[in-house]
């Protein structure tokens, strides 16, 4: 068995072959090639909607290619249905989780092939064996009787992968498995990636994060604009030149400059405490600064914004904008005084994923774009197109639904809709998560120029070199509570990951806001 | 070689035109299906496509037709109302009974006031309190129907002198050869329909549907927006009230009863989903006229009132069906 795994090193156990796909108005995937070799980590590049998901759709027999071959193992294949392609061995672990969360693990692990014994009864105590098994395999330290809904993320992403394992898989693909991990928890991950490898399965990786991809991988394929731009070893390459690949451009790696300038302080916020949530957060953020709010998911971050924004109420403290106390009851007082918040789920709060493009942009500031309540269509679309062309966002026409872009230019329309009401403070929460290095580096730029002309901002984030490369000062939060306050450009790393996971040693400024 | 290639791309172009049709007509199901059973229609009957049982036809179904356009509008902001038939059952009984007490003015005027009163506690149980509007509706669809005979101790109310009252103008009079009844459907219908596709107001209600809580997180007033869809299916139930007030001149206390389902199923037949955030008055129109079309045809061919029932909900169902058949299609083509 190893000698033939060895032997069939060379030949790769799939291969898509200029493999085409179009949907109306648009070709998504131009004579696309790429191949896997079984017991190999083969990353798939690409800006977000460069077609990799598209790719990954047709090879799992989700979408009909308009032309091309797959060929599984020397064979020419057409997989008709997502459940075709799993039997014959190809498995994709989602972005989304597709889980039952009321059922057991096993029953999740083989749902739609729960082993039945005679008169068509559930053999539970195979499905539990069998179950047990996997997870052994695969290390888990859960039982198969527990509950999904009681299980972390992570544990949740190991039995979406247990449920790969059932069809003894020959190809599994994962798309940006690490997306909802945290760091303590992706080693388990990997540990598992490579056990699949040393079983000879080939594993096509998809992930936006560079340092994950040249630990993981063996060879690297890009995809730009649904073209194959070519595929290299991870070993003789480095990550500047497979962004290039992937936009096309050497990157300009977010040298603008920082805001530097700052006028009085736009927004204050003193002992701000909401039950349950926050308490005792004191900040301010001034005219034409960028003020980084760094910490874990859940320590409250967001809900601040959300109090700010008027989605919560606080039991003590008080918020300031532009000097003015202010309380407000919905978030349409918070608009109306010149707060934007985008949010930090751009598909559940950002947009109406039904509604077209240019619908979604004027959606926060229709008064504007309207005389006598009635819309003028001509000023909508004046509003579309210039800040369509100031981010450079991707779209066939204003017309095409919000749902049908990708990632980066969802994310760009929000912040769109948010420049269009001209606000005087603009929270950002989250605001690349998920998007690909060029968008990434692109909303970035935009955060420093807004900030340079004269926007108050606020950007909440959990990636440290995000809020090290925009901020101009960092705010640590832990627990609901303000941690410690930093000068961006004076910080080092470990003081940082001390604020946020409650270790002391904190600051001088920290103290003070602590009491 | 070049022939058999030639061969190939004619049997996948007509291959696809067969899609193309296929598709286009289940589409466009609902209207297929309507000619057709309006071709069935009236081959049985000779009467069915006379110019006055149209018309008999349009203004029998614009009582139905005034209420669904508000309904439409609370459904496009992702609610429901079941409560409107126990509204016109209250309102009729209402505005025919103070006619003689309080003369027709005072009569109408009271009778808008109370119907916007009980569209104002829907709409607040459901825009303010964040109650389920299906459990609020549907509990005010029986507590309505209490109220009503508490008010009128279970009789029927009539007025007295029906030759002598401009009351009568609603439900019976023509103007420039139009009924009244029909007019005001017209009318209603244009103005909603305006008001959804070309205000900002229609632009946050189709949000609201379509997102609410990216609609809050876009600053729109999420309470006051659904609050008066409320209102507006209200105004449309009283406007109903009058039409069929005037046109019988008295009321039982059940006349309502059962509208609510009627107005569902002309939304439903029109093509409005009730998952809210999409839909269109002009749907709502042709579904409305559909079903009054259908059920005229069925008791034209001698079929008696509850069968119409039966069938009216078969074609419900089938028009439901073949909408998601549409759909389903089309999950396999586009983007996901």
């Amino acid at each position: 068995m190893t000698a033939m795994t060895q032997n069939a090193e060379a030949r790769p156990v799939l291969e898509l072959v200029d493999i085409t796909k179009r949907f109306p108005g648009v070709v998504a995937l131009n004579k696309v090639s790429f191949d896997v070799r079984p017991g190999e980590v083969h990353a798939l590049l690409g800006e977000n909607g460069a077609g990799k998901s598209t790719l990954m759709k047709v090879l799992a027999g989700k979408h009909r290619p308009n032309g091309g071959k797959i060929i599984l193992e020397d064979e020419e294949r057409v997989f008709d249905t997502p459940k075709e392609a799993k039997r014959s061995g190809i498995v994709l672990i989602h972005q989304e989780q597709s889980l039952v969360p009321e059922m057991s693990v096993a029953e999740n692990i083989f749902l739609g092939s729960t082993p039945r014994k005679w008169g068509n009864r559930v053999d539970w105590k195979r499905l539990h064996a069998d179950s047990t098994e996997i997870l052994e395999r695969l290390k888990c330290d859960f039982s198969s009787r527990d509950l999904v809904s009681s299980l972390s993320i992570a544990k949740k992403q190991m039995v979406e992968i247990a449920r790969a394992l059932v069809f003894t898989p020959k190809i599994v693909v994962f798309d940006e498995p690490t997306a909802s991990l945290t760091d303590h928890e992706k080693p388990v991950l990997y540990d598992v990636i490579r056990n699949l490898q040393a079983q000879g399965v080939g594993i096509v990786y998809i992930s936006h994060r560079m340092d994950e991809i040249f630990q993981l991988s063996q060879r690297i394929s890009v995809l730009r604009d649904g073209e194959y731009t070519g595929t290299v070893n991870t070993a003789e390459t480095d990550e500047e030149s497979v962004t290039q690949m992937m936009i096309g451009r050497s990157l300009e790696l977010d040298h603008a400059s920082k805001p530097s300038e700052f006028g009085g302080p736009m927004l204050e916020v003193r002992g701000l405490t909401v039950k349950g949530v926050c308490s005792d957060v004191s900040f301010t953020v001034r005219k034409g600064e960028i003020v980084g709010m760094y910490g874990l998911v859940g320590a409250g971050r967001s809900e601040v914004a959300e109090t700010i924004f008027g989605l919560r109420h606080y039991t003590a403290g008080e918020i300031r904008l532009d000097g003015q106390v202010v309380d407000f009851r919905s978030t349409h007082d918070a608009v109306t005084s010149g707060i934007a918040l985008v949010p930090e789920d751009r598909k559940d709060q950002g947009l109406v994923l039904g509604m077209n493009c240019r619908d979604n942009m004027t959606l926060a500031g229709l008064s504007t774009v309207s005389s006598f309540g009635f819309m003028k269509s001509r000023d909508e679309r004046a509003v579309y197109d210039r800040y369509q062309q100031a981010m450079k966002i991707k779209s066939p026409s204003w017309r095409q639904r919000v749902g049908n872009l990708s990632g980066g230019n969802q994310q760009k329309i929000v912040i769109g809709k948010w420049l269009h009401t001209h606000p005087r403070l603009l929270i950002l929460d989250e605001p690349t998560r998920g998007i690909d290095v060029g968008s990434k580096a692109e909303i970035h730029a935009l955060i420093k120029e807004l900030a340079r002309s004269g926007y108050a901002v606020l950007v909440i984030s959990s990636e440290m070199p995000e809020v090290l490369g925009v901020s101009n000062r960092i705010i640590a939060m832990y627990d609901g509570r303000v941690t410690a306050e930093f000068d961006a450009d004076n910080v080092g790393e470990d003081q940082l990951v001390q604020a946020i996971t409650g270790m002391t040693g904190s600051t001088p400024q920290a103290a003070g806001a602590v009491v | 070689m070049a022939s058999a290639e030639d061969v190939k791309q004619g049997f996948m172009l007509s291959k696809n035109q067969r899609a193309g049709l296929l598709s286009f007509l289940s589409a466009q199901g609902i209207l297929v299906f309507f000619l057709i059973s309006m071709l069935a229609f009236s081959l049985f009957s000779e009467q069915f496509l006379s110019q006055s049982n149209i018309m008999t036809v349009v203004r029998q179904a614009s009582i139905i037709g005034i209420i669904a356009v508000g309904v439409t509008v609370v459904i496009i902001g992702g609610n429901l109302d079941l409560s409107v038939g126990s509204m016109l059952s209250f309102s009729t009984v209402l505005v025919v009974d103070l006619h003689d007490k309080i003369g027709p003015t005072n009569a109408i005027l009271v009778m808008f006031a109370m119907t916007l009163l009980i569209g104002a506690v829907n709409g607040f149980l459901i825009g303010f309190m964040r109650l389920n509007s299906l459990i609020v509706t549907l509990a005010m669809l029986s507590a309505i129907q209490g109220l009503v005979l508490i008010y009128s101790g279970g009789q029927n109310v009539d007025i007295a002198n029906q030759g002598d009252t401009w009351f009568a103008f609603f439900g019976r009079d023509y103007v420039a050869g139009i009924a009244v009844p029909v007019l005001l459907f017209g009318l209603l219908a244009v103005i909603v329909q305006v008001v959804m596709s070309f205000t900002g107001y229609g632009r946050r209600i189709f949000a609201i549907g379509g997102n609410p809580v990216a609609a809050v997180y876009s600053g729109i007033r999420k309470n006051w927006c659904v609050f008066s869809t409320y209102l507006i299916s209200a105004f449309c139930v009283a406007c109903a009230a009058l039409v069929l007030g005037s046109r019988v001149m008295g009321s039982q206390n059940n006349v309502g009863q059962g509208y609510e389902l009627l107005v569902l199923a002309g939304i439903i037949l029109g093509g409005t989903s009730l998952l809210g955030g999409a839909g269109s008055i002009w749907k709502t129109v042709i579904g409305v006229l559909i079903l009054g079309f259908i059920q005229n045809g069925l008791l034209l061919m001698g079929y008696p009132y509850y069968a119409q029932w039966l069938v009216t909900w078969v074609i419900i169902i089938l028009a439901v069906w073949l909408d998601l058949a549409y759909k389903r299609k089309h999950l396999f083509t586009t983007h996901s």
